[in-house]
C-alpha cells in the first residue's frame, strides 16, 4: 500500500467540495440538476444582474448544520458570509461568497477504518479531527470551442461544502478510508449526494513530508480539483515520492499550487506563492449575520442517522454477525435500516437475515437496476431498494421457515429467487411448489422402518453399528426417495439413529 | 388648467383624479408636453417611453373607472433614477458601461409602485453608478440646476431633484449612499428623504455601497414625500437586509412643537457658507419660538465620517462593481483576445474617471498588507460614529444641520478636484453609516439658490421627521416651489 520508506513521514489535509442535496441554489431561488442545456438554471440572482441580492437557502444552511451535527462539531451560535473578490468569466459577480471567519461548521471529527489483512478481517480505526467546514457558492464552467470562450452559468451558486481537515491523514491509505467515510456519513445524512462523476465532490489535497519523529510540518503543496477517490490517492503517492526525491537531493520543497493529470498519473505546477491571488476578503454586506437557533440544532440532531462504525460495531456485537456482512450492511443506510427491519420480524437468527441481504439480495439488486452512477469502483453504489420486490418482513419469513426446517437451506435459494421474481410470500411459494418438507414423525417412523428392513441396506447398517458413522449417510437415499425428496433431513438423521441405536 | 397641471402637488392630483376632474392620461399627455420643451434644458431625464407613459395612464384611468383603483398614488408619475430597475426599461446607471442594458425585472420599489397605481415615469440622470454630487459624472448627458442653468443640481440623484424643480414631474425616486438624496434635494429647493437603512428592500437598486445604500422618496412638499414613503416601505424577503414585517413598526410622530432638536457642536462653523448659516439659524430660532427644546450636542467623531465613509463605501463598490466585465451583459470590448483580456479592456472603455477612482481606492483599501490600515479601522471608526450618534439620539429626537455648506456650484467649477467635492456630504454621510433615518428641507434662499436643513433621527423615526419638516414647511413659502423655465 504504502511505499514510503521507513524514515519518512507524510502529513495530509484535505479540503473536500461537496454539492449539498437541496431543491434550490444556495442564493437564490433557481432549482438546480444535473444534465440541462446550458444555461437553463439560471435567473436574474445567479447572473449577478445589477440590483440583485443574495438570500441565503435555508435548506442548505440546516444540510450544513446537519454535516456539522453528523461529524459531532459543536454547531455555532452564528455564522456570516464573506466576498472572495477575484475576475474570471465563470464567476458571474467576480466575487465568490464564502465563509472565512464564521464558517456554519467548526470541529468535529470522522472516524475512519483502514483496510484489514484480508476482506473478512477488520483493519485498525481512526479519527480523523474536521477543522471546519463552510458553506458557499460554485461556480460556473468555462470551455473553449474554437475562436472563443463559451460559458455555463447551470453550475453557478449550487451550495458547496468546503469541509477542511486537520493535517492528520498519514498515507494515501488513510486519505482513501477517509473519503470512503466521509462519503458514506454524507450520503447516509442526506446532506450529498457525492457523484464524483457528476462532479459533485472535488478534493484539494495538501501534503508535506517530515522526518519521522519531527515536530515540525515541511512545506506543503496543494493539488487542486481532484474528482476522484483514485486521483486523490494517486496525488498522494505521487507526492510523497516526488517530496522526498527533492528533499534527498538536497533541494526545498516549494510552496505552490498544482494540479494533477490523471490520465498521465502525474502532477503539474498551476502557480507559486509569489503568485497567489489577493482576494480581498471582506464581509458581505448583502447578507446579516445569521443566528443558528438552539431550536433548529435540536430539531435537527433528531435527523443524525448512527454513525457507520457504530452500526457496524453493534451489529458484530450485539447481533454476532460477521464482520464481512457488517460491513457491507453498515455502507448503505437503507440497506442496513431494510435488514433491521427484518431482524425485527425474526429476531432470532440476524446472521441467517444478513447472509440473504448481503449476497443474494445485493447481487440480485444490482443485476436487476444496473450499477448506479459509483463514486467510488471500490465501493458498491447504493442500491434502490424502493423497488424491491422482497419486504424485510417476507425475507424473515423466509430464513424462519428455513430455521424451524420446513424447508431446507438449498430449497431456500429456489424460494428466495421465486420472492425476488414475484414479491410473494415465502410460505406461499413452498406451498405452491409442494417444497414443504415433510416433518410428520409418525409417518417418517414409517419409512424409516421400512427402508431399514429392506435387506439391501442391511450391509451399511453393519457397518454403522461396527462404528462407521458416514454409513448411515447410505441409508438416507432410500428414504429420500420414498418421500419424493421432502423429507426433513434432519429429522431422518435422529430416527435412523434412534432406530439403530 | 392643462399648463398649470406640472404645479401641482401629488396630493392635489390624487385628489382631481379621485373627484374624476382629471385623469391619469390628460396628467401625463401635459407632462409630456413639458418634457418636450424643458428636458433639453434641464437634462433631467435620460429616458421617456411616451407611448409606455400612455399606456400605463390610460390603463389607470381604466381601473379607476371600474372601482379597481389601486391607492393613493393611482394614476400619478413617478419618474425613477435609472439606477433602480423597471422592467423593460433601460438600467444605465448613466454609465457607457451599462448604455444598452434594459432591464429583465422590476426591483421591489417598482413593484410597489405598480401595486400602488402610480405609473412609472422615465428614467432620470444621475452621476455614474451613484458615484459623485453634481451629476457631471453621467457618461450620458449633463443635467442642470433648474433655478441657475449654469450651475450642478446636486447629485448623484441630480436628475430625480431636478425634474421635480422643474415641474417635469411630481414624485420621484432617489438612492442614497452618503448624501445623493438630500443633497441635490438642497440644491434644487425640493424635499428628500433618505429612510432608515432596512426600512425600503434594495431589491432592483443597482448596488453602489451596499451598506449605505436606501432608496428614498423625493418630492416638492413633505405632504408628497410622505406620501411616496408610505408606497415604498414594505418588508420584502428578497433583500435579507430589509426589515421583516415585525420589525417595522415606526415611531409615532407625536407633538412637532415637543420635539427636542439636537445641534452638533461646531457644524455651523466649518466652511459653511454664511446665507447658508443665515437659513438654518432662522429656522432653529423658528422652532425655538413654536416651544421645541434646542440644544446642543457632541459628536466627536464626526470629523471622521468623510474618510471613513471613502474607505468603507470604495471597498464595497470595488467588489460590486467587479460584476461589470462585458461577459454576460453591458459593454464589451471589440478588442478581445482572452476572456481576461476581454473583461480587462471592457472596463477600461465602460466605466468613467471617478468610477475607475473609487474602484481603485477600494481595491488598494481592501488589498492584502493594508485592509487593517484601512479597511478594518474605517470599520471601527464607522462603529464609534454610530454609537455617538445613537447616544445623541437618546437624549433628543432630531439633530438639525445644514444638509450642504455651501449652495450650488457652477458646472464644471470643482470637476478636477474630487476632495473638494467629497465634503459637499460632510453633513449628510454620518445618517449612512449609522443607518439613520434623514431628510432635507427647503428653508430658504442664498440669493436665488436654494438652501435646505437637514434633520437625522434615530432608527424609524421617519414620522418624526416629517412632522418637523411639516411644522416648517407650514409656516414658510417653500412647498411646491419651482424654478421659472
Amino acid at each position: 500500500m504504502s511505499n514510503v520508506p521507513s524514515d519518512w513521514e507524510v502529513v495530509i489535509g484535505l479540503e473536500v467540495h461537496v454539492q449539498l442535496h437541496t431543491r434550490a441554489k444556495v442564493f437564490a431561488s433557481s432549482p438546480w440538476g444535473f444534465g440541462k442545456a446550458p444555461n437553463e438554471q439560471v435567473d436574474p440572482v445567479v447572473l449577478g444582474l445589477p440590483g440583485t441580492l443574495p438570500v441565503v437557502n435555508r435548506e442548505a444552511v440546516e444540510k450544513s448544520i446537519l454535516f456539522g451535527l453528523v461529524v459531532g462539531s459543536s454547531v455555532p451560535e452564528h455564522c456570516s458570509w464573506d466576498r472572495k473578490n477575484y475576475f474570471y468569466p465563470d464567476n458571474p459577480k467576480n466575487y465568490q461568497l464564502t465563509q472565512k471567519d464564521f464558517p456554519v461548521v467548526v470541529g468535529g471529527q470522522v472516524e475512519i477504518e483502514l483496510p484489514g489483512a484480508s476482506r473478512n478481517v477488520m483493519g485498525e480505526h481512526k479519527f480523523i479531527r474536521i477543522h471546519h467546514a463552510h458553506l458557499e457558492e460554485d461556480v460556473g464552467k468555462l470551455s473553449h470551442a474554437g475562436s472563443g470562450s463559451l460559458v455555463d452559468y447551470n453550475r453557478a451558486g449550487v451550495p458547496l461544502l468546503e469541509i477542511v481537515t486537520e493535517p492528520d491523514l498519514r498515507s494515501s491509505a488513510e486519505a482513501e478510508a477517509f473519503l470512503r467515510s466521509l462519503v458514506a456519513m454524507l450520503t447516509q445524512a442526506g446532506v450529498a449526494d457525492c457523484d464524483m462523476e457528476k462532479g459533485q465532490l472535488r478534493c484539494d489535497c495538501n501534503v508535506s513530508i517530515r522526518r519521522r519523529g519531527a515536530d515540525k510540518l515541511g512545506t506543503r503543496t496543494e493539488t487542486k480539483n481532484l474528482n476522484s477517490i483514485s486521483s486523490v490517492r494517486d496525488t498522494v503517492i505521487y507526492e510523497t515520492a516526488r517530496q522526498i526525491r527533492e528533499l534527498e537531493a538536497g533541494h526545498s520543497i516549494t510552496q505552490e499550487t498544482r494540479g494533477w493529470n490523471a490520465e498521465l498519473g502525474r502532477g503539474y505546477v498551476l502557480r507559486d506563492k509569489e503568485d497567489a491571488h489577493d482576494y480581498r476578503y471582506f464581509p458581505d454586506p448583502d447578507i446579516p449575520t445569521l443566528k443558528i437557533s438552539r431550536e433548529t440544532v435540536a430539531r435537527l440532531a433528531k435527523l443524525v442517522p448512527e454513525n457507520l462504525y457504530d452500526r457496524q460495531r453493534r451489529y458484530v456485537e450485539k447481533l454476532g454477525l460477521p464482520y464481512t456482512a457488517a460491513s457491507v450492511l453498515v455502507n448503505d443506510r437503507a440497506l442496513a435500516e431494510w435488514f433491521e427491519l427484518a431482524v425485527a420480524a425474526h429476531p432470532t437468527n440476524p446472521s441467517g437475515i444478513a447472509n440473504l441481504v448481503a449476497n443474494d439480495l445485493l447481487r440480485d439488486l444490482a443485476a436487476s437496476a444496473g450499477a448506479a452512477g459509483s463514486f467510488d469502483e471500490a465501493v458498491p453504489a447504493p442500491v434502490s431498494l424502493s423497488s424491491c420486490p422482497i419486504k424485510p418482513a417476507q425475507l424473515a419469513g423466509l430464513v424462519k421457515l428455513t430455521d424451524e426446517a420446513v424447508i431446507s437451506k438449498q430449497q431456500a435459494k429456489e424460494v428466495f429467487a421465486e420472492m425476488f421474481k414475484t414479491g410473494q410470500d415465502a410460505a406461499a411459494i413452498v406451498d405452491a411448489k409442494g417444497l414443504r418438507q415433510n416433518s410428520d414423525t409418525g409417518e417418517l417412523e414409517k419409512i424409516v422402518q421400512e427402508v431399514i428392513a429392506d435387506p439391501a441396506v442391511a450391509k451399511s447398517i453393519a457397518e454403522y453399528r461396527a462404528g462407521n458413522e458416514k454409513a448411515i449417510n447410505a441409508l438416507k437415499g432410500p428414504i429420500m426417495k420414498c418421500t419424493q425428496g421432502k423429507a426433513n433431513p434432519v429429522l431422518i438423521d435422529q430416527l435412523l439413529r434412534k432406530f439403530l441405536g | 388648467m392643462a399648463d398649470a397641471l406640472h404645479t401641482l402637488s401629488a396630493a392635489e392630483l390624487g385628489r382631481r383624479l379621485a373627484a374624476g376632474s382629471l385623469t391619469s392620461r390628460d396628467l401625463c399627455e401635459a407632462l409630456i408636453a413639458r418634457y418636450q420643451v424643458i428636458n433639453d434644458k434641464v437634462g433631467a431625464f435620460t429616458h421617456l417611453d411616451q407611448a409606455d407613459v400612455l399606456a400605463q395612464a390610460a390603463a389607470s384611468d381604466v381601473r379607476r373607472k371600474a372601482g379597481q383603483g389601486r391607492g393613493p398614488l393611482e394614476g400619478i408619475p413617478v419618474a425613477i433614477k435609472d439606477n433602480i430597475a423597471v422592467k423593460g426599461q433601460p438600467l444605465t446607471c448613466s454609465s457607457k458601461m451599462l448604455a444598452s442594458l434594459v432591464s429583465p425585472y422590476d426591483s421591489h420599489v417598482a413593484e410597489r409602485l405598480r401595486a400602488a397605481g402610480a405609473i412609472l415615469y422615465g428614467r432620470l440622470n444621475m452621476d455614474e453608478f451613484a458615484m459623485g454630487s453634481s451629476t457631471e459624472n453621467s457618461a450620458i448627458r449633463k443635467t442642470f440646476n433648474p433655478w441657475d442653468l449654469a450651475r450642478i443640481p446636486g447629485g448623484s440623484s441630480g436628475g430625480s431633484a431636478a425634474a421635480l424643480a422643474a415641474g417635469l414631474v411630481p414624485l420621484s425616486l432617489g438612492s442614497d449612499t452618503g448624501g445623493s438624496i438630500r443633497q441635490p434635494a438642497s440644491h434644487c429647493g425640493v424635499v428628500g428623504l433618505k429612510p432608515t437603512y432596512g426600512l425600503i428592500s434594495r431589491f432592483g437598486l443597482v448596488a453602489f455601497a451596499s451598506s449605505l445604500d436606501q432608496i428614498g422618496p423625493m418630492a416638492r412638499s413633505i405632504e408628497d414625500c410622505e406620501l411616496l414613503l408610505n408606497a415604498l416601505a414594505s418588508a420584502d424577503a428578497r433583500d435579507m437586509t430589509c426589515f421583516g414585517p415585525s420589525d417595522r413598526a415606526l415611531t409615532p410622530a407625536g407633538d412637532a412643537k415637543k420635539l427636542r432638536i439636537g445641534i452638533p457642536k461646531g457644524f455651523l462653523g466649518k466652511g459653511v457658507a454664511p446665507e447658508v448659516a443665515a437659513a438654518v439659524n432662522a429656522a432653529i430660532e423658528f422652532y425655538r419660538a413654536q416651544g421645541c427644546a434646542i440644544s446642543e450636542v457632541e459628536l466627536p467623531s464626526a470629523d471622521l465620517a468623510v474618510p471613513t465613509y471613502y474607505v468603507v463605501a470604495t471597498a464595497e463598490a470595488s467588489s460590486n462593481l467587479g460584476r461589470y466585465d462585458g461577459v454576460r451583459y453591458g459593454h464589451r470590448s471589440a478588442s478581445a483576445g482572452t476572456p481576461v483580456e476581454m473583461m480587462t479592456a471592457s472596463r477600461s472603455e465602460g466605466f468613467g474617471p471617478e468610477v475607475k477612482r473609487r474602484i481603485l481606492l477600494g481595491t488598494f483599501v481592501l488589498s492584502a498588507g493594508y485592509a487593517d490600515a484601512y479597511y478594518v479601522r474605517a470599520l471601527r471608526a464607522r462603529a464609534k460614529i454610530r454609537a455617538e450618534y445613537l447616544a445623541a439620539l437618546a437624549g433628543v429626537d432630531v439633530l438639525l444641520t445644514p444638509t450642504v455648506p455651501t449652495p450650488a456650484f457652477k458646472v464644471g467649477e470643482k470637476a478636477s478636484d474630487p476632495l473638494q467635492l467629497y465634503l459637499e456630504d460632510i453633513f449628510t454621510i454620518p445618517a449612512n453609516l449609522a443607518g439613520l433615518p434623514a431628510i432635507s428641507v427647503p428653508c430658504g434662499k442664498s440669493g436665488h439658490l436654494p438652501v435646505g436643513f437637514h434633520l437625522v433621527g434615530a432608527p424609524l423615526s421617519e414620522a418624526k421627521l416629517l412632522a418637523a419638516g411639516r411644522l416648517f414647511e407650514a409656516a414658510h413659502g417653500f412647498a411646491h416651489q419651482q424654478a421659472t423655465l
